[in-house]
This record gives C-alpha cells, structure tokens and sequence, in this order.
C-alpha cells in the first residue's frame, strides 16, 4: 500500500517535470527585434519599431496550447528616413493621434513538423482588424525561447497610405514584416 | 595633327552639359520638395540619369585616350594653355567625383539605387546616418563647385570666339560653319 502510493507520487513528480518544465513566458523586449522591409521605385527599405510589449506562453510541447499579444507603440516606428519618420506619423499613414498601437492577439497556433510552427491571429492597426497568419520557427538558446518568422502585410489593407500614396507604383501594397522573439522560460510550473 | 573635337567628342560634350545642367536644376529643386509620391520618383530620376552620366564620362575618357584633343591655338600664352587644360582636368574630376558621391550618399543614407528600377546596384558603404548626411553635403558642394567652374568655362569659351577669334569654340561646335 504505502509502497504504491510512493510509487504513484514519483510517477506524478516526473510527468509534472516533463510537461511542465519549459514554458517560455517572459518576454523579453530589449533582446526582441520588430522589423520591416517597405519598397519605394523597387528600392527595398529596412524599417524597425523599437518599442513594443507584450505577454506570450509557448510550450514546445504543446504549441496549440499556445498564445500570443504583442502591442506595438507605432511612434516608436524607424521607416528608414528622417523624411519617411515624419510622414507616416501623420493621418494618410498611421494618423498616430487616433491610432497609437497596434495589436496582434493570437488565435491559433499549428505544429507544421520539426520547428515549425504556423500562427494565426488578429492584427488591428488604425482601428481596422486583419487575420494573419505567420509562419515560424522555434529554438532553444539556454534558458530562452526564440521565435523567428514573419508575414506580408498589404498596407493598403489598413489604409496606411491613403490618398496620393495608396499608388502602389511608388510604394508597394506588400510589406514583409519580420519578428524575433526572445522569451525566457518560466519558473517552472509543478 | 586634327583641328577639331571628333564628331564623338562633340556629340559627348553636348549631350553631357545637357545631362548635368539638368541634374543640376532638378536635384536643387527635389531635395526642396515635401515628401510625396512625385518625390520618390524625383528622386529615382535623378539617380538614374546620374548614374547614366556617369557612365557617359568614364565612356567620354575612354575614348579621349585614343582621340586627344586638338592643339589649343600656337598663339595663347603658356599659363592660359596649363589653366586651360587645368580647368578641363578639374571638370573631368568633378564629373566622376559628383555621381560617386550621390552613389555614395544613397548607399549610406540606406537608399539603394536600382538603375531604371531594374539593375540594383552594390551599395558601396553600410547604413549610416551621420555619414549619409555628410556625403549629402559633398554631393551639394560638389555641384556648387562644378557649376562655379563651369561658369568660368564658358566665359573663357566665348572670350576665345568674341575677343580672341580663333577656333576655340567653333572646333567643339557640332555644325561648323567656316573659320572667320
Ligand atoms: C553628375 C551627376 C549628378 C549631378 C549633377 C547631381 C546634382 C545634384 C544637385 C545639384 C543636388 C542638390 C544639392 C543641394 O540640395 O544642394 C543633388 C541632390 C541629390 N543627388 Fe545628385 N547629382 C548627380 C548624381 C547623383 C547620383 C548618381 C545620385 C545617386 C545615385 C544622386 C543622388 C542625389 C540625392 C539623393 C540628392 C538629394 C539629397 C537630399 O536629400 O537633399 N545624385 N544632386
Ligand atoms: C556642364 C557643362 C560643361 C562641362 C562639364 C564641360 C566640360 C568640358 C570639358 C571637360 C572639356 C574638355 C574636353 C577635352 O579636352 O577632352 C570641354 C571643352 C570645351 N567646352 Fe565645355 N563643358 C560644359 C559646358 C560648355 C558650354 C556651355 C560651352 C559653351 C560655351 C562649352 C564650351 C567648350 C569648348 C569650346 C570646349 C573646347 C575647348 C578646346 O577647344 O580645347 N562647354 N568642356
């Protein structure tokens, strides 16, 4: 009797250590990177936003399980000029006094084999809401998460550049937005 | 010993003023502009017509190497022959050192140039801002430094025809009419 509930315990003990241990959960903003390449005349342009938070859980082990939010402070945004930084905060692009952020909340998240991973989800920027779905890939690095991946936004699908500028022939519809993610793993759960 | 530009020589000098008196107005006119669609493709233009330029002259030196220049007149003083040919070394070197210093510039301002919107070109230096706007106040002064020399230029160009008469101008004209 006493020997089986010991038996029983450790069982316990060792499936709670096997599933729960890694859980990557703290995110880690000054490791994290934001960046996106635009297209003007054909010309790529390397753009970046510095700030942005956000709260994610992702075990590896069971990526539906998973969830993501990322808020995105749009003035912190480098379009790649001095010129570009100043236009897009005004109305015809992000019109930063009513649209502020930017947000992604996740809804799903699908195992495409190895570490690959697919996530879908809302993206609302300038009070319109998108879904997106954006391939990934996930690996360990020490004690942290990394998740590596990106997607094509159609800035047309957001009204970011409205009038003269919804010309595609000078500033292409597709952006590539790019995002490495750096999450610590969380105390471990028992 | 020939006694005119060849027809090539010309032919390269004309369209060449036309190209960088053009580039000229329109790059003083663009970097004023707000940004705008029109503005991008300002832009663009100017960098493919300076690059085109470009081009020209190294084309233009290669063939002066096989067809030297004629003779300027036996009769001019020996230091108005060295400014002279001082002055068209100097315009040689600014034609070269100005659409480089717009390559450099877009390159550092983190701006490739893709030539007519299809050939990209290497960018020569990495993104860097401070640098970028350094470049951008050499490719002005450039300019400014080339149109000053140019203005000398032509004033000595027409104080050949006008007060000297000889065949200075006349022998870099395309339709020469007979010496007088
Ligand atoms: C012989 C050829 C060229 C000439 C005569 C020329 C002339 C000029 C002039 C006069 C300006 C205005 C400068 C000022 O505002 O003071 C300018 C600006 C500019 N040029 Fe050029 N340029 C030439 C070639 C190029 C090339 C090859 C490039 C790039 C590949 C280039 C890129 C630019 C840019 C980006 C500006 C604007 C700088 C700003 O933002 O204010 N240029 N150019
Ligand atoms: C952007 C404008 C111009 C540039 C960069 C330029 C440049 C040059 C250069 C480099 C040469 C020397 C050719 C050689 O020996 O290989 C030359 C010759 C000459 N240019 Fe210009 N030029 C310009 C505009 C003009 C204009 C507007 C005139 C008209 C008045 C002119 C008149 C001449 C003449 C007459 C010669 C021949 C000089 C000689 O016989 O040795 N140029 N130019």
């Amino acid at each position: 009797m006493s020997t089986t509930r010991i038996l029983l315990a450790t069982l316990a003990v060792v499936a709670a250590g096997d599933l729960g241990a890694v859980e990557y959960s703290q995110f880690q903003a000054d490791k994290s990177r934001l960046t996106f390449v635009s297209k003007q005349m054909g010309v790529p342009i390397d753009g970046s936003f510095r700030k942005f938070g956000g709260s994610l859980s992702f075990d590896p082990a069971r990526p539906t399980a998973a969830s993501a939010r990322l808020d995105l402070d749009l003035a912190s945004i480098d379009a790649g000029s001095r010129d570009a930084n100043e236009e897009v905060v005004g109305k015809p692009w992000f019109n930063l006094k009513m649209f502020p952020t930017a947000t992604f909340v996740s809804s799903a998240v699908r195992p495409l084999g190895g570490d690959k991973f697919e996530l879908a989800g809302k993206l609302t920027i300038k009070g319109r809401t998108q879904d997106i779905t954006a391939p990934f890939t996930f690996h360990q690095e020490g004690s942290n998460g990394i998740f590596d991946g990106g997607f094509v936004l159609k800035r047309l699908d957001f009204a970011l550049g409205d009038g003269v500028w919804a010309d595609v022939a000078t500033v292409a519809n597709e952006v590539q937005i790019k995002f490495h993610i750096v999450a610590a793993a969380a105390a471990t759960r028992k | 010993m020939e006694t005119r530009y060849t027809r090539t020589a010309i032919a390269l000098h004309w369209l060449m003023a036309l190209l960088l008196t053009g580039l000229f107005c329109v790059g003083l006119y663009m970097s004023d502009l707000p940004l705008s669609p029109q503005k991008l493709k300002i832009y663009s233009w100017h960098k493919w017509a300076g690059i085109t330029a470009f081009l020209l002259v190294l084309l233009r030196l290669a063939w002066r190497v096989g067809h030297p220049p004629p003779l300027l007149p036996a009769g001019m003083p020996a230091w108005q022959q060295a400014a002279a040919h001082g002055l068209h070394h100097l315009l040689y070197l600014l034609m070269i050192a100005i659409p480089l210093s717009g390559w450099l510039m877009s390159s550092a301002k983190g701006f490739q140039t893709v030539y007519f919107g299809v050939l990209p070109l290497p960018d020569l230096l990495p993104k860097d801002k401070e640098l970028g706007e350094l470049l951008e106040v050499v490719h002005s002064g450039l300019n400014f430094t080339l149109a000053g020399l140019v203005v000398a230029h032509v004033a000595a160009a027409l104080k050949h025809h006008l007060f000297d008469r000889d065949d200075v101008l006349s022998r870099m004209l395309p339709f020469h009419a007979s010496k007088h």
